[in-house]
This record gives C-alpha cells, structure tokens and sequence, in this order.
C-alpha cells in the first residue's frame, strides 16, 4: 500500500534536515550578535540599559518559545507583510536564543574573581580597558562549554518551526508520516537525526567543561 | 501600521481560556512530581547503583536530552501505537513531560549527588546503613538542596515546553490559544494574551518553588 | 607637605562605621606598619586610600593628587600609589612578563618594546626574571606574590600598599615576600602595610600604627610601641600575638 522505502524515508527526512542546520545556524549566530548587545547592556552601567536588558531576558526565558513563534509569525504580518514561515522562525528564535546566551554570559562575567577587578582598578585600568584586558579574556573561557552546550537548545527548538509551517526536519517528519502510516519508523529516524546533530554539541560541551575544570585546579 | 487591537473576544472565550490553563497547571503540577521521582531514581541509578544499570539509563538521558520535545512527545502519541501501546493526549503528553523532565533532572540531581563530601557516605557506612539507606536518609536531601535552584529552573522549562502538547490536541493553553484564534481571526491577541498568561505562569511556578524549597529544606545544612 | 596626607577620614558600612576620624601624614620613605585586630578597620584604610573604597567623611591626597571618586581623578591617583593584595591578583589568562607589561601598555600607553624591558627590569628586581614566561599558575604562592610586587612597581607608583601581602602564604614562603619588600624599603621606597608580621615590623618599619576600632589609638616609632606600649588594648593585642 505504500512505495516508500525505507532509504526513501531516510533520504527525505535527511534533505530536510538541512534546513534545520540552515536555520540552527542563523538562530546561534544572530542570536550571539544580539545577545553581545544584551550582555553589555545588562552589565553596563546607567540605569536604562540593564533595566531593559534584564526585562528583555526575563519575557524571553519567561514564556514558551511556541509562543514567541506566534508572535513573531502573527505579529510580523500585523505590518502589512506577508510573513513567510521562515522569517518570522529565525526572528523568534535569534530573540530567544539571545535572551539565552546573554545570561549564560553575565554569569561567566560575573564568576570572573572580584580581585580581579580591584587589582586591575588599582593599576589605574578605567571600566572599559579592565573590559578588554582582564575581565572579558577570563570570562570567555569560562563561556565556552556553556554556550556549545546551549547550541543544543538551539537546535532543538528549531522543530518548533514546524508548527508555524516551516518545512525542516519534524515538519518533514509529520508529512513523510502521512503518506507512508509508519509514524513508529519515520519519527524513530527524525529523533536518530536530531540526536546526530545533538550528541556531538552536548559531548563536546562536557569535554571543554571538564578540560577547564581540570586547568582550574592548577591554580 | 493600520490594525486595530481588539481583546473584545476574551469576553466570550475566557471559560475556554481557563480551561486550558487548568490543563496545562495539571499536566505540570504531574509531570513536575513525577517527572522529579524519576530523576532521583535516575540519579541513584546513574551515580551509586548497579553496573549493569549505569549504560542504560545514561543511554536514556543522553537520548532525551539530544532530541526535541515535540519529537518525543510524536514519538509517545503516533508512533508506539504500532508496538501496540495506544494512549490518549493527556496521558501521551504526560508521559512524555516525565520522561523529559526525569532526563534532566537526574543529571542535576546526579551533580548535586556529586558533590557530596566523601565523609558522608563513610559516616553512614560506619553507622550500619546499607548504601540504600545511606544515599535515602543521609544524602538525598543535602543533594536536592544544593541544586534545588537549577531543578526549579528545569521544572519551569518543561512547564513552558508544554506549550508543544497542543500538537497531539491535548487541550491545554495552547491548544485553547490556537482554538479561539481560529474562531476568532484575532490570532495575534490572542497569542499575545495566552503568552501573558504562560508569563504568570512561569513566575507563579518560580515563587511555589522556591516556597517548596523553604519548606522541605528548612534549615541551611550542607553547603 | 607630606607625601600622604589621611585627615579625618570617615567610612561607614550601613550602620557600621568602620573608620572613625582617622589622621595620619605620611613622609617620604618612611615605612609605615598598621596593625591591630581583624576588624579594627585597617585594611578599609588602605583600599580608601587606592579608592577601592568610597570615604564618606574626611579627605586624602597623595603628592599633592585628591582622592576623589570620579574616574580622572581616581586613575591619577592610582597612578602614584601601587597596591599589593593579600591574594595576589595576578591575571591568570597573562603569563608573569604580560602581568607586568599590561598596565603599562594600556594605562600609561607605553610601547610594547619599552614595557617588556621594564617587566624584565622588574621581575629580576624581585628575582623573578627567569619567570618571564610562567603563566600565574605555575608559580607558588611566594613567587606569585614577588611578581604582583613587580607588576605594581612597574607602573613606578611613589608609593606602595601592602594589604596583609603576606597571610595567605604557606609560613616557609613568608620570607621571600618580605625579603623583596625590605629592599624595596631600604631603596627609599614609602611604604604603607597592614601585616600581622611583627618582627618585620619593628625590624623594618620606621613608624607603627595601632588602630583599634576604627581609630588610630597609638602610633609611633617601633621601639616605642612595641616596647612601651600604653594603653591596655595595645599591651593586649601584643601579648596575645606574641
């Protein structure tokens, strides 16, 4: 009752996973451009920025990524466009996964070891040079693990595309399953795909982490 | 920008909206306790149990933690079927938020497990428990203690994830979101109502937590 | 005009006043030891005078430089004063010759050619000039502690603060610290350090401070404190670390 072989399922559902990749990749780059952005503004001085920044992040990590793709698909189109799906996905998902790692972020600034400020302070370092030259360096290695490991999130809630219509790894999955009624091998092979793409990001991230741990201890 | 904001529809459709907030607090107030029980098995498992059970269950975290929600949750509610194991939207969403949250949870139990100072599990030998009962009565809370901020967290993540559940037509807030806007035409609305909600939500579950947190851990003990 | 000048000086922790009026002038080369308990408000005293620390009463100037709490103002400051810290600070993303080179470079703008002469200069002057390359880590605590000496001395500061420079040291490392601080003394260099090392302070030091809550309560010359003590706190204190 259906032609579809099992290589015809795989060989489909793999094309479309470029399109996860695709999307995966604009998500985690713009996200990290705007979540810079935040990052200063959050641990800026003044009053407006980190006021801003730190509502920014509470309404994005605060409600569901589902809904922030409504928003951005039904909002988008309140302009007057016609919003196609992948335009407002990427939208969505570069604002949430910024809101994401400009927190990942302030929390490895902010494990950077106040002595550190004050011993830059006392060599006479103003705000943005103990910035360039002691406090960032330190924080970024700090970042690293953390941040791989938060590129799995990304690539995960890009299936939530799906739902507002763009055509990527489990949107392909539903359709694949309607024309074949094997839903047991094709969302078992969309899952094989995701943990392909996830499993690599989360080990790495473990390795860096335990690598840093490991460089910490000398001190 | 020529568009007239109208929340008129909510006059009618608040009974919907209420009803899917009930769904959705159930299906977390279930998921979250039952979803925590399984971590700490999970996580009893992973650092002090049995050899043979150590692989499997890391083999079940690891699969959980590098898939989507959604894609679990389809897996549950279309695709065990064909092994015979039908269920219905509620229990599917249910017990995929479980075993979702019971995947996260025992890694940051396991951690909190981790950190445990050796001398613990040396005194609780001395004094004749077994390793069951030292890991029950000795470790346990200590451990859940120490990483209760990152579990409340995660409790908060699968709340927000259940949003997805709507897409096997368990009818939670979502669900009635997706309901109303197509009775309606008033999509971003009602989004934009429905995503005020899940915010309340999500703060409201933050505070009970931490009030849990004060209740089951009363006095600061380990560190 | 002394060379420090510390009047009035007043800092409150919410309701705590930590330092309660405090005077003090400082000459040229002289080597001055601020002792007393943990928290009689001596370390607060030197970060106030690196503006580590807001005062909130009082004035300090430092060759002539006012301590006041905009940026300008702070960095000419810190420029004429070093601090050394208990825990020694170094930037442990820099290797040891970096340490001393950064400031200079990106504070007092100094070619890179020059500030790495200088950073050698420096670390053969606390006999480190074979660490050049060492990241922080793979020194000890000693060695780290000579090389935060360095780093301060490297933006030639006319004046030091030693903020208990010696504490967090395991007891056999204690000595080379102190070792490269009496050089440093006897080259004229003016010293300010809070240390629970009495010997080096009556060996070294030219005037003792007694500050006990919040005030100093006796100052001196070190024979004079350490000998005749006058009030009972001091006589106390004495015998209790002796």
């Amino acid at each position: 009752m259906n032609d579809f072989t099992t290589w015809d399922i795989l060989r489909n559902l793999l094309l479309a996973a470029r399109w996860t990749v695709l999307l995966s990749i604009v998500s985690f780059v713009g996200g990290s451009l705007v979540g810079v952005a935040l990052l200063f503004a959050r641990i800026g001085k003044g009053r407006l920025g980190p006021a801003f920044a730190k509502t920014y992040i509470e309404l994005f990590q605060g409600t569901p990524l589902l809904m922030q793709l409504f928003l951005a698909f039904f909002g988008l189109g309140l302009f007057g466009i016609d919003v196609p799906a992948w335009l407002a996905a990427a939208v969505a998902l570069i604002l949430w996964t910024a809101a994401f790692l400009a927190e990942i972020w302030r929390g490895c600034v902010e494990s950077v070891a106040k002595g550190q400020w004050e011993a830059s302070s006392s060599l006479g370092m103003g705000y943005l040079q103990q910035m360039r030259w002691v406090i960032l360096p330190q924080a970024l290695r700090v970042a690293v693990p953390p941040t791989v490991g938060f590129s799995v999130q990304v690539v995960k809630g890009t299936a939530l595309t799906s739902i507002i219509g763009f055509v990527e790894l489990s949107k392909a999955g539903t359709m694949v399953t309607n024309a074949t009624f094997e839903p047991f091998t094709v969302y078992g092979f969309v899952a094989l795909i995701y943990f392909c793409l996830c499993w690599p990001l989360s080990k790495s991230s473990q390795i860096l982490e335990r690598k840093l741990n490991v460089a910490h201890r000398n001190h | 920008m020529n568009y007239a904001f109208d929340f008129g529809w909510l006059a009618d459709y608040w009974p919907v909206l209420l009803k899917g907030i009930g769904i959705t607090v159930e299906l977390t107030l279930v998921g979250g306790a039952l979803g925590v029980s399984l971590g700490i098995a999970c996580a009893w498992a992973r650092a002090l149990g049995p050899g043979w059970l150590k692989p499997i269950v890391a083999a079940y975290v690891e699969m959980i933690r590098n898939t989507p929600f959604l894609i679990q949750l389809f897996f549950i509610f279309f695709g065990l079927p064909a092994l015979g194991l039908r269920m219905g939207e509620l229990p599917a969403a249910n017990l995929a938020m479980v075993i979702n949250l019971g995947a996260y949870g025992c890694e940051i139990i396991r951690a909190g497990i981790q950190a445990t100072p050796r001398g613990q599990f040396e005194a609780g030998a001395s004094l004749g428990m077994s390793r069951i009962q030292t890991f029950w009565y000795v470790v346990l809370v200590p451990a859940l203690q120490r990483i209760w901020p990152a579990l409340s967290s995660q409790i908060v993540i699968v709340m927000l994830g259940s949003a997805a559940v709507s897409q096997i037509a368990a009818e939670d807030l979502t669900f009635a979101a997706n309901f109303i806007q197509s009775r309606t035409f008033r999509a971003f609305e009602t989004y934009f109502a429905a995503t005020l909600i899940y915010l309340a939500l999500a703060i409201v579950l933050r505070q009970l937590l931490r009030g849990l947190g004060w209740t089951i851990f009363p006095r600061r003990t380990a560190r | 005009m002394s060379l420090i000048e510390i009047t009035e000086v007043k800092k409150r922790f919410g309701d705590n006043e930590v330092l309660k009026g405090i005077n003090i002038d400082v000459e040229p080369g002289e080597v001055i030891a601020i002792i007393g308990k943990s928290g009689s408000g001596k370390s607060t005293l030197l970060r106030c005078i690196n503006g580590l620390e807001t005062i909130d009463d009082g004035s300090i100037s430092v060759a002539g430089a006012q301590l006041l709490p905009d940026e300008l103002h702070l960095k000419a400051l810190r420029l004429k004063v070093g601090m050394i810290f208990q825990g020694f600070n170094l930037f442990p993303h820099l290797t040891a010759g970096r340490n001393v080179m950064l400031s200079q470079m990106v504070v007092k703008k100094t070619p890179k050619a020059e500030a790495e002469v200088m950073a050698k200069k420096m670390l053969e002057r606390v006999g480190l000039g074979h660490k050049f390359d060492a990241y922080p880590d793979q020194l000890s605590g000693g060695q780290q502690q000579r090389v935060a000496i360095a780093r301060a001395l490297a933006m030639q500061p006319i004046a030091l603060l030693c903020d208990e420079i010696t504490s967090a040291l395991d007891p056999e490392l204690v000595n080379e610290v102190l070792a490269v601080v009496k050089e440093l003394a006897s080259e004229g260099m003016t010293l300010l350090m809070v240390t629970h090392e009495m010997r080096f302070a009556r060996d070294v030091c030219s005037r003792v401070v007694f500050m006990h809550q919040g005030r100093v309560h006796e100052i001196g010359p070190p024979e004079e404190v350490f000998a005749n003590p006058k009030t009972p706190e001091l006589k106390q204190f004495l015998g209790v670390t002796h």
